[in-house]
């Protein structure tokens, strides 16, 4: 599949964006007056809006983007759209009156920790709906999605907020999102498509004569399915990118959150692994569509 | 709406018959060119006549080899086309209701007003009959040209789709698959019709016609080159040929 870079930097930011959200709702101290409520709010609910606006870049009519809220009862797509906005108007009132009052609802909190889970879970099934594209339809894609946004969150909301010792949390959130990545990559490779039984044979009814291969493509030059779709040049740097991704993304932010744990040095340094793990999963996320195999790569001759 | 309807009053579709079809590319031609003029927006390109030509079809002509394990290689044209599948994954993943397949024909059509080109249905369709217009960016696809076959104005023997019409070897056939005496249910139960990608669960209407078996390979290797039988010449040629044939 094609990497679009609007929608790896939508997953990844709005993924971490409502990871924050998701703890900020759930209670995650916060001292500091006003200034720093309105400093944490505004870094959740940015990384969210931002992701979001991002993903609207890759539209073909930015738009008519409002009407893709009236398909809910089908559309994955369409419950993330709402389960977004839904999320983000509650938010920005629990914010207004956490600046304004100093008082956090926690009723208010609960949901919107709900709605925030909700948009990253629904944000993954886009993916993992497709039986398209082997390797994304499984349930780790949503496990995967909604651990790093976790992890991520966790990140960036010790390094704005007060929570006691936070090193500890961070390292086992970190490390069980990346344990669920090295399943969901185990998983892929045993989930090709010919694993699940499509083959060229199959898109093309004509296994029973024998062995199929594509001689002419129908067109001389490139497509919209080809470079959607049949995209491969992304796969390149494949092994590299796994290990950045992994050093940046899981063990750079470890060492950082042990080295803080162990020396006792201030919280903010938190930022820089939080930094390092969002780099991280950018590469990931790249990868994420860069290796994944679709369907209609079968009537052009690979996968 | 983009949920699907449970079913539909009639079951329009091709059947595509991969016997004899001789991958000409008229019916990709045709359609290109009704639904570029007939349809809601042109059916674009770009750089049409520079050397990185590119543009959206709802039709395209494979081409592939298929090797027996006993026999010599034989080459299948393939078209495809939108196979307007009664679960069809691309209308349900639609956040807008752009795609939605009709319950009375059972046709999957996008409202290009309603369309927001995000591209998903195109990644829930496993056959790639959905392309993007690189202009009006919209999505394309096969509309079974429900703007001939229920035309009023159009000859009664152009109501069928442009691909079917210009067909100069009859691989193609619209019909009712819901109608057990249609020519296309019919071909379906006499031929094998196949689903393509099964294991994708999409139940697509059209059907294509597997190619017949070959004729043995031993009546087609039995012709050997035929001796060519010449004039004795005479005269000056009569000497060459006998100082060639010497010469060896």
């Amino acid at each position: 599949m094609h990497p679009a870079v609007s929608v790896i930097f939508f997953t990844v930011a709005s993924g971490a964006g409502f990871g924050m959200i998701f703890l900020i709702g759930l209670g995650f101290p916060v001292g500091g007056g006003a200034g720093r409520a309105f400093l944490v709010s505004l870094l959740g609910g940015g990384l969210a809006v931002a992701g979001l606006l991002a993903s609207t870049f890759h539209l073909g009519h930015p738009e008519r983007a409002w009407r893709a809220l009236s398909q809910w009862r089908s559309s994955w797509l369409s419950r993330e759209g709402i389960a977004a906005i839904v999320t983000l108007v509650l938010f920005g009132i629990y914010a207004l009156v956490w600046m304004l009052t100093g008082n956090r609802s926690q009723l208010l909190g609960l949901l919107i920790a709900l709605g925030a889970a909700t948009t990253v879970f629904t944000t993954s099934m886009i993916y993992a709906q497709l039986k398209t594209v082997p390797q994304w339809k499984s349930p780790l894609t949503p496990v995967v999605y909604l651990s790093f946004a976790l992890g991520s969150g966790w990140l960036l909301a010790s390094a704005f907020g007060d929570y006691q010792s936070p090193e500890l949390w961070g390292i086992l959130l970190v490390a069980l999102a990346w344990a669920a990545k090295w399943i969901w990559w185990a998983h892929a490779g045993r989930a090709r498509l010919s694993d699940v039984g499509s083959t060229p044979e199959t898109a093309t009814g004509l296994g029973f004569i024998g062995k199929v291969r594509l001689l002419e493509r129908p067109h001389t030059g490139e497509n919209y399915l080809t470079r959607e779709m049949v995209h491969r040049i992304g796969r390149k740097h494949a092994r590299k990118l796994r290990l950045l991704a992994l050093v940046l993304g899981g063990v750079l932010p470890i060492v950082i959150l042990a080295l803080i744990a162990l020396t006792g040095a201030p919280a903010p340094l938190i930022l820089v692994a939080a930094l390092s793990m969002i780099i991280g999963l950018l590469a990931e996320r790249w990868l994420f569509f860069a290796e994944a195999e679709h369907a209609v790569s079968l009537y052009y001759g690979h996968r | 709406m983009t949920s699907l309807p449970t079913s539909t009053e009639k079951r329009l579709g091709l059947v595509i018959d991969l016997d004899t079809c001789v991958g000409c590319h008229a019916c990709a031609v045709n359609c290109k060119e009704w639904n570029t003029s007939a349809g809601a927006s042109p059916l674009a390109d770009t750089d049409a006549y520079g050397a990185d030509v590119s543009g959206a079809w709802l039709n395209r002509i494979h081409t592939f080899e298929v090797t027996p394990e006993n026999a010599p290689a034989q080459i299948v044209h393939f078209p495809k086309s939108c196979l307007h599948c009664d679960d069809a994954p691309c209308v349900t993943v639609c956040p807008t209701g752009a795609s939605y397949k009709r319950s009375e024909d059972g046709i999957v059509l996008v409202d290009e007003d309603l369309c927001i080109g995000c591209g998903l249905c195109a990644w829930a369709c496993p056959y790639g009959a959905r392309e993007m217009d690189p202009v009006e960016n919209v999505m394309k696809k096969c509309t079974l040209c429900v703007d001939r076959i229920y035309s009023d104005t159009l000859a009664e023997e152009d109501r069928i789709p442009a691909c079917v019409r210009t067909c100069p070897s009859s691989a193609r056939h619209f019909g009712d698959f819901n109608d057990p005496g249609s020519d296309v249910s019919r071909l379906v139960a006499e031929r094998g019709g196949i689903d393509l990608m099964p294991e994708m669960e999409t139940r697509p209407v059209n059907k294509y016609l597997p190619p017949r078996p070959k004729t043995s390979q031993r009546s087609a290797q039995t012709a050997a080159p035929a001796k060519i039988d010449t004039p004795k010449a005479d005269g000056f040629l009569g000497w060459l040929d006998a100082a060639l044939d010497k010469l060896g």
